[in-house]
């Protein structure tokens, strides 16, 4: 039962193995096993998305995800989303826009905001917000981050 | 939208914050990402139960477990005596406190702690929880204040007596404490009225809904040194709670608060970092982590006041109020203190009253045990003010907005509860929301309507510290102790910038724990930028006046013929930067000060909302909202909008959707995101926001406390809306689907 299995995955463009147990979830070996504390934990059962990673480019809640199922697949967390010392254009756009005010929820919405943008480069407000309702923000009222998505829409 | 008066070369613009790359690239250290070596994880039994006794507790089979490393229950925690402590936004009995953290005999809601265990990994302390045996006698509870203090009513607290009025009951209750505020003559006030309304009131209980649950690591070192990271909205309030609970010295305690993932009041008292220390030095001085899971955060933590509120008021045909009266009920949860008395501060304090009664009680319910969210208190009583303020105009036909200016408070007015207000912006923010572009849309369309609400905060001093050390380089770093929930470290910055001449860039603020820093009361009570940033003000005069000192001995003159303005110090044609003269500092130049601030200003809010009531299913849809806000002077701005917009969703969720539900054996059943159902992005439209500059002349910048005010109007401005969109007064929050459906089915019941 405590046996563990070995699965091999990239994780940020990276290729990995990792050990986890059949049991813990993505976000647990994100966190826990492979130091990746960028997803957070709000609900652990797929409410909040403070967890969101692109599995195989497809924006999941890592917390309703298993370790194993990552084998053979790719990871795209929030660590990976600046590149050559450049942040983001979502990243940039959220600081200018005070987009954040404890941050918690951040990662999962950059996630969720590239995955909208990846699907749909040019979202009217109305479509930003109902790709981002599977995201909880409690600090802002929602209103700059929608901003800031907009925004890098248009940088991007 | 900003309105402002005086012209600076930092406050008042938009820097990027100082830890906002952290925070984009998820490098930022929240308390859920601490790992020490060694680290062990525990986790919390809790009672199934509202209210039972407990006969015993036989923990054998987990300690058997492998990997189980310790066992804790109430028999852990040292005994504590009553003890009233002042935590901030709270106040609390130590005593409770502890049984709070571990049940010691009775449990008193579903979700008490009863014992936790400390384990190699999370999941091997979860088998060990389901191997606890806990034998209780289950005993009838009470979950409504209203009967709670009904005579035949199940005693949570066998030793509480009421505080009626000042004096001590001799009978068990459920009524911890009975307050009043009085003035005039009532019965005169309502004789003298043309039109008297009265309505009561109902609020579910509501959480604070922050996003990160609760958490803590701990170690006990062999030398009795505790060692702490936790998210806290107070690191030295930890320190001192824990050396309550604990019964150890202050000085043995460090607390180092890590980013922290929202508080809103809730992350002020401590739940798991005693159990993380208790189970540090139980299971061999080995490190403990702690996180809770969502259902634990709603159930154990937190959640403010469920209240009975009723609410009489008269006014003349001039649109005068001649008389005031409110009875507030307020649950308090497990153990006394809810925010009654900050409620019966606000209920009517946006008015001139010559007659008024405000009646407040503080009542035990076997419930969480209230904890504070932001205006403790206040969203409650505005909401069943301002929805009877809403009704006079109407009966009036008078503007709503008209009708609170010919009755708004001014400079020289006494407040309900006692003291004469300084300077305050109300009017300014009443007139800025009647000629807004909002309020004088015209709003058409079927089952639409538009409401306006006002709302008053007090606003908190505390006491806060800082330190700040001028670097070769002409750079400063600045170490202060408030922990960073929405931006502060800018506006701290930007306001120890202003003080010394200096860019913003200049400026690398750091947060650090108990070790680092002087005494800093919590970030609460909308003071950080106010009293840490006077903190810092005084930090910058003192760095001023000393790097003022050194350029006079470099010029070898004396120090009152230097001049300094804008980080230039100047003698005699001679000219000296800030950097120049940092680069000649032989001894170091470092700052600290400590200030205990007492003229915070008051704020107010006037918030205005249009609505479209579904009448088929009873969805409310929020089409527009803007909240106006006397912020004093905005440091940083967009900081300052983030509050208001922030205050208004969760003020929003609290009116339309967030109550906790109970089965019928008292357990909580909807303690999850889903069920707990808080705004999305997709039920809320962009927030505008007014920023009313009156500055607050008791701070260098006039700032005023700007975090809590915007809570505390949108409740009884989106029923006021309601009331226009549908025709029915909705006197329960929420005013969820189901309410709004039978509120238009007696509606139209009535009318038949």
């Amino acid at each position: 039962m405590k046996s563990k299995v070995i699965v091999a995955t990239t994780i940020n463009g990276e290729e990995l193995e990792f050990l986890c147990e059949p049991r813990q979830s993505l976000l647990e070996v994100l966190r826990d096993v492979l130091g990746l504390t960028g997803a957070k934990e709000g609900c652990n059962n797929g409410n909040c998305g403070a967890c969101n990673v692109l599995l195989d480019g497809v924006l999941v809640n890592s917390c309703l995800v298993l370790g194993v199922e990552a084998e053979g697949r790719t990871v795209e967390t929030v660590e990976g989303m600046a590149s050559g010392g450049q942040l983001h254009p979502l990243q940039q756009k959220f600081l200018e826009h005070a987009a954040l005010q404890c941050g918690i929820c951040t990662p999962g919405f950059l996630l969720a905001a590239k995955s909208l943008l990846d699907h749909n480069p040019d979202p009217t407000e109305a479509e930003v917000r109902h790709w981002l309702a599977g995201n909880l923000c409690r600090c802002t009222g929602y209103d700059k981050i929608v901003r800031a998505v907009l925004d890098a829409a248009d940088t991007v | 939208m900003t309105t402002t008066t005086t012209s600076y070369k930092v406050i008042g613009s938009r820097p990027l914050r100082p830890d906002g790359v952290d925070k984009v690239t998820g490098r930022a250290i929240y308390g859920a990402d601490v790992r020490l070596p060694g680290m062990l994880y525990g986790k919390v039994l809790r009672s199934p139960h509202a209210h039972a006794r407990i006969v015993s507790i036989d923990a054998s089979a987990a300690l058997t477990l492998r990997g189980v490393r310790a066992v804790i229950t109430a028999q852990d925690l040292p005994a504590i005596g009553d003890k009233i402590a002042d935590l901030g936004e709270s106040v609390v009995n130590l005593r409770y406190a502890s049984n709070n953290i571990l049940a010691h005999d009775k449990v008193l809601y579903h979700g008490h702690a009863v014992a936790a265990v400390a384990a190699d990994n999370v999941h091997i302390a979860e088998e060990a929880l389901a191997l606890i045996k806990v034998e209780y006698e289950v005993l009838p509870h009470v979950l409504d204040g209203k009967q709670a203090m009904s005579a035949n009513a199940p005693i949570l607290l066998d030793d509480l007596r009421t505080n009626e009025l000042g004096k001590l009951g001799n009978a068990p209750t459920n009524v911890a404490e009975h307050i009043r505020h009085q003035r005039g003559d009532l019965d005169k006030g309502f004789a003298e009225a043309d039109v008297i309304v009265e309505r009561t009131f109902h609020t579910a209980t509501v959480h604070q809904g922050y996003i990160e649950p609760q958490n803590a690591t701990a170690l006990w070192n062999e030398d009795d040194q505790v060692f702490v990271w936790c998210s806290t909205q107070g690191a030295f309030s930890v320190q001192e709670q824990l050396a309550e609970l604990l019964q150890i010295p202050i000085s043995r305690i460090t607390v180092t608060p890590t980013e922290i993932g929202g508080g809103f009041g809730g992350k002020i008292n401590v739940y798991l970092d005693p159990l993380a220390a208790l189970l540090s030095r139980k299971a061999g001085h080995r490190p403990v982590k702690m996180t809770m899971t969502r259902a634990e955060v709603l159930t154990s933590t937190g959640p403010t006041s469920g209240s009975h509120i009723r609410v009489k008021m008269g006014a003349r045909r001039d649109g005068t109020i001649t008389a005031a009266q409110a009875e507030l009920i307020y649950e308090a949860g497990a153990y006394p203190g809810s925010p009654v008395g900050a409620g019966c501060g606000v209920i009517f304090a946006n008015y001139r009253l010559e007659n008024l009664q405000i009646d407040g009680y503080d009542v035990v319910v076997n419930r969480p045990k209230a904890s504070a969210y932001r205006a403790p208190g206040g969203t409650n009583a505005a909401f069943a003010s301002e929805t009877v303020v809403d009704e006079l105009a109407e009966k009036l036909g008078i503007d709503p907005i008209e009708f609170r200016l010919r009755n708004a408070v001014r400079e020289g007015d006494r407040r309900p509860d006692g003291p004469e207000y300084k300077r305050i912006g109300l009017i300014e923010t009443l007139e800025a929301a009647r000629s807004h572009p909002h309020y004088t849309a015209p709003l058409t369309g079927k089952h639409r309507g538009r409401g306006v609400a006002a709302g008053y905060w007090g606003n908190w001093g505390g006491k806060s510290s800082a330190t700040a050390t001028v670097n070769s380089d002409g750079t400063v770093n600045l170490i202060e102790g408030s922990t960073d929930i929405g931006g502060s470290r800018a506006s701290i910055a930007m306001q120890l910038a202003e003080t010394l001449g200096l860019p913003y860039e200049d400026i690398r603020p750091q947060v650090v724990g108990t070790a680092s820093v002087g005494y800093n009361d919590v970030t609460g009570g909308s003071r950080t930028t106010f009293g840490t940033g006077w903190a810092v003000y005084e930090v910058g005069k003192k760095i001023l006046a000393e790097m003022r000192q050194r350029a006079a001995e470099y010029w070898d003159v004396p120090v009152e013929s230097v001049q300094v303005a804008d980080g230039v110090f100047a003698h005699n044609g001679d000219q000296m930067s800030f950097r120049e003269l940092a680069g000649k500092l032989d001894t170091p130049v470092t700052a600290s000060a400590s200030v205990h601030p007492q003229n915070y200003g008051p704020g107010f809010g006037v918030h205005i909302v249009d609505v479209e009531v579904d009448v088929e299913t009873g969805k409310v849809e929020i089409l527009r909202y803007t909240a106006a806000q006397d912020v004093g002077k905005a440091i940083h701005p967009s900081y300052v909008e983030g509050q208001l917009q922030g205050g208004a969703a969760q003020g929003i969720g609290w009116a339309l959707n967030e109550e906790y539900v109970y089965d019928d054996k008292g357990r909580l059943v909807n303690a999850s995101l889903l069920d707990y159902r808080m705004p999305t992005a997709l039920d809320l439209p962009m927030i505008d926001t007014v920023l009313v500059e009156a500055p607050n002349p008791g701070h260098p910048y006039g700032v005023r406390g700007v975090g809590e005010v915007p809570i505390v109007p949108p409740a009884a401005a989106v029923a006021n809306a309601i009331y226009r969109a549908a025709g029915v007064r909705m006197t329960e929050l929420p005013m969820s689907p189901a309410r709004i459906v039978a509120a238009l089915a007696t509606q139209s019941t009535n009318a038949a």
